[in-house]
């Protein structure tokens, strides 16, 4: 399951379709920080609405995926963690400190748009 | 309602999914809330998580359980790998022995209502959870 990355200005938007192998969440790691470095992306955003279930892998892998693009001095946001899937995450533990997260794909662009208006 | 036991076999990351996914219909068909469906799929794929990464295969169960008063899921897993020496340690939270977050047992004691786990070195592992319905769960 290929999880398309779509280009959007300065920023890149991934949207999760359905729910991820952990082959596939690896995938989408390498595929989400090749392409930050191809178009200069300034910020990632990640929509997980669709995902059913955030285990330990796969918030210890979006974890990843942020950490890796904070290095290329881009900036990430999660969106859409659902509320029963935000609720069992809590529960089990995991927390996706230090990686920025918005309600929803509306939300984190207007997020990032003002973070880097504020900037110019 | 009681159709028998579901039993996903567990050999690669892809079956995680499925035995997550089967999982949480099961629950969804008997009545669990969404928030219950979700934390029911996500201990399975704890659970079956760590078949592929310390037994590489195994076996997840599901079968709908009743007792005098409620009724509930209750989600088998088992291997034949190498099991695990210090079940107290193992149930710390923040121990893992490969590298993970180590979150796994305690967090899934956590999802649910009963955590049973019997395993000693060489001998593979079974974990036992239950489950309970909302409605029909002790206060």
């Amino acid at each position: 399951m290929e999880v398309p990355i779509l280009k959007q200005g300065e920023f890149l938007i991934a949207t999760i379709q359905a729910a991820l192998s952990d082959a596939d969440l690896e995938h989408l790691r390498l595929a989400l920080v090749q392409r930050v470095v191809r178009f200069r992306a300034r910020a990632v955003i990640v929509d997980v609405t669709a995902m059913d279930v955030m285990d330990s892998f796969a918030s210890r892998t979006l974890r990843e995926i942020a950490l890796m693009i904070r290095l290329r001095g881009a900036e990430t946001v999660i969106v859409g963690i659902q509320p029963e899937v935000a609720f069992a995450m809590v529960q089990l533990g995991l927390t996706l400190e230090g990686v920025g997260t918005a309600l929803d794909l509306e939300e984190g662009l207007v997020y990032l748009n003002q973070k880097f208006k504020a900037l110019n | 309602m009681f159709a028998g036991e579901i039993r996903v076999p567990i050999n690669s990351d892809q079956d995680i999914v499925l035995a997550r996914q089967k999982g949480r219909s099961l629950a969804s068909e008997a009545g669990f809330s969404p928030v219950d469906c979700t934390l029911v799929a996500t201990a399975i794929s704890e659970l079956a998580r760590n078949i592929v990464s310390y037994a590489r295969k195994g076996e997840i169960a599901l079968q709908l359980v009743r007792d005098s008063r409620r009724s509930g899921i209750l989600i088998t897993a088992s291997d034949e790998g190498p099991g695990i020496a210090d079940l107290r340690l193992a149930l710390r939270d923040g121990f893992s022995t490969s590298g993970s977050l180590g979150l796994g047992l305690p967090g899934v004691r956590r999802l649910v209502d009963e955590f049973q786990i019997s395993s000693s070195s060489g001998h593979g592992t079974v974990v036992k959870v239950t489950k309970w319905r909302l409605d029909h769960r002790e206060k």
